[in-house]
């Protein structure tokens, strides 16, 4: 390690080095605009919506949709997000069902975030107090109208915070996706150093990269806590 | 206006209503006292179906509820469209302003149009002193300006008949009687109430008729002068002389 870093300064090759950096920056970049970042937000939109609904499930008055919503964040928070991916990618098609590998990705990172933030979403909803309900409920309003206008748009406040974390190690989840082949920026840069042999080099670009887009991302949920915080006494 | 018959409810082994019967006419201001611990909290919460009694029947308008029997939750939101509810702690949505919050109720369940809402809601507001308020969060709002928002929110729907859960008991004393005030005008407007407070002289210079409850019985009712001055039933008088004092 040492003598390869010391290595890195007095080598005559230097420029040599640069330009790998350089030459697989553009493709890396590429990687993470049009594969990663893509299936981060799908996967993360597809994700929240079943979270919303497996939370909803899990509070309602029914005990069969509580059971299954039960089961699913059971399943999923119980086995590896790896093995689900090799089950959904390489396990189906022995029984006949076929998915390319960006559904496979879609599928089974949506699946998990579902589970996950369903008990971030349902520990938001349960945080709201409640005398929120009874208000709503004093003004003539149903369940539903409660949930809608008075319950979630608070507890999306609550979970903002949770969510961005849940978000952030999305992102670097969908480097998983490289191992059922599909060609995200991780996937990229073994592609690069499979033919450069540069892997110290590739692989820290690739990290940096990511660090990047998380740094970006947290900047962002500063901003959006800010904005739904003028209704919250300081 | 509002009929009570046999009303019963327990949480757990607490029987905290027992056989409760009441009538509440028509422009009539109901002050409810009693010790803590006597019911009548739940009472009122039972008024609005914030609490389910098992037994008895609730009737108010031309609705009844007969809680024996398993009632459909469609029908508890039509029975509670009839009153508002003024709470302890305001329970103001927090992420409305304080016109948002007397909005609400017309937009969502009336499917009024939200000029029209907007504009009443205004009337509304500055009715009750807050017409330069209109655009603050709760959190910009002293309690008792909060509390007359609260106010404000349960008349916004046009109901008959308002429920108020010690109002005041969570204010400063200072506080105190802008929010009486309102309840005042109110009353004087000819306002169905029901109001169960520590307020007594709101009780004596408001209400038409006292109920004293004590172990979640009414042990007796009538004029503030009956209740106040004349009554005979020691406990009432026990409990006067402790707040007295």
């Amino acid at each position: 390690m040492k003598m390869y870093l010391s290595n890195i300064f007095t080598d005559p090759q230097m420029e040599k080095y640069i330009d790998i950096i350089v030459s697989s920056f553009l493709p890396l970049v590429k990687g993470a605009l049009y594969y990663t970042i893509p299936l981060t937000l799908i996967t993360f939109a597809i994700g929240l919506v079943l979270a919303v609904i497996t939370a909803l499930m899990r509070l309602s008055n029914m005990k069969v949709l509580q059971w299954v919503a039960r089961a699913y964040v059971s399943i999923i928070r119980g086995t590896p997000l790896l093995v689900q991916l090799f089950i959904i990618f390489f396990g189906l098609p022995s029984v006949g069902v076929t998915i390319n590998p960006l559904y496979s990705a879609i599928i089974g990172f949506s699946l998990n975030m579902g589970a996950y933030n369903s008990e971030i979403i349902r520990a938001a909803i349960l945080s709201i107090p409640k005398g929120q309900w009874e208000a709503s409920h004093s003004i003539g309003m149903t369940n539903f109208q409660a949930l809608r206008r008075v319950i979630l748009p608070q507890a999306t406040r609550v979970s903002i915070p949770p969510l961005s974390n849940s978000f952030i190690g999305l992102i670097k989840d969908t480097s998983l996706a490289s191992t059922i082949t599909y060609t995200e920026m991780f996937r990229k840069a073994q592609e690069i150093a499979a033919t450069n042999y540069h892997f110290l080099l590739v692989y820290t670009e690739a990290a940096v990269i990511y660090w990047i887009i998380c740094i970006g991302l947290s900047f962002v949920q500063d901003r959006v806590e800010n904005r739904l915080d003028q209704y919250v006494a300081k | 206006m509002i009929t009570v018959k046999d009303l019963n409810k327990s949480f757990g082994d607490l029987h905290v209503l027992k056989n409760i019967n009441m009538d509440v006419d028509r422009g009539e201001v109901v002050v409810v006292i009693g010790p803590s611990g006597s019911g009548k909290t739940t009472l009122l919460r039972s008024l609005n179906i914030l609490e389910t009694p098992e037994e008895g029947e609730i009737t108010i308008g031309n609705q009844s509820m007969d809680f024996s029997k398993p009632s459909k939750k469609k029908q508890i939101v039509e029975f509670r469209k009839q009153t508002g509810m003024v709470f302890q702690n305001h329970n103001l949505f927090p992420h409305f302003t304080a016109l948002e919050n007397v909005m609400e109720g017309p937009v969502t369940v009336q499917k009024v149009s939200k000029a029209k809402a907007r504009e009443r809601a205004t009337e509304i507001l500055t009715k009750v002193g807050l017409g330069e308020k209109l655009d603050a969060y709760p959190h910009q709002l002293s309690g008792g300006q909060q509390q007359r928002v609260g106010i404000a929110r349960a008349l916004a729907t046009g109901v008959e008949v308002i429920l108020f859960d010690e109002p005041t008991s969570a204010l400063d004393p200072e506080l105190v009687g802008d929010v009486l005030n309102v309840m005042k005008e109110l009353a004087q407007e000819g306002m169905t109430m029901v109001v169960v407070t520590h307020e007594m002289s709101f009780a004596e210079e408001v209400a038409d008729r006292v109920i004293f409850m004590d172990q979640g019985a009414v042990v007796e009712q009538g004029t503030p002068e009956q209740i106040f001055q004349q009554t005979k039933e020691p406990r009432t008088q026990q409990f006067l002389n402790r707040i007295r004092k």
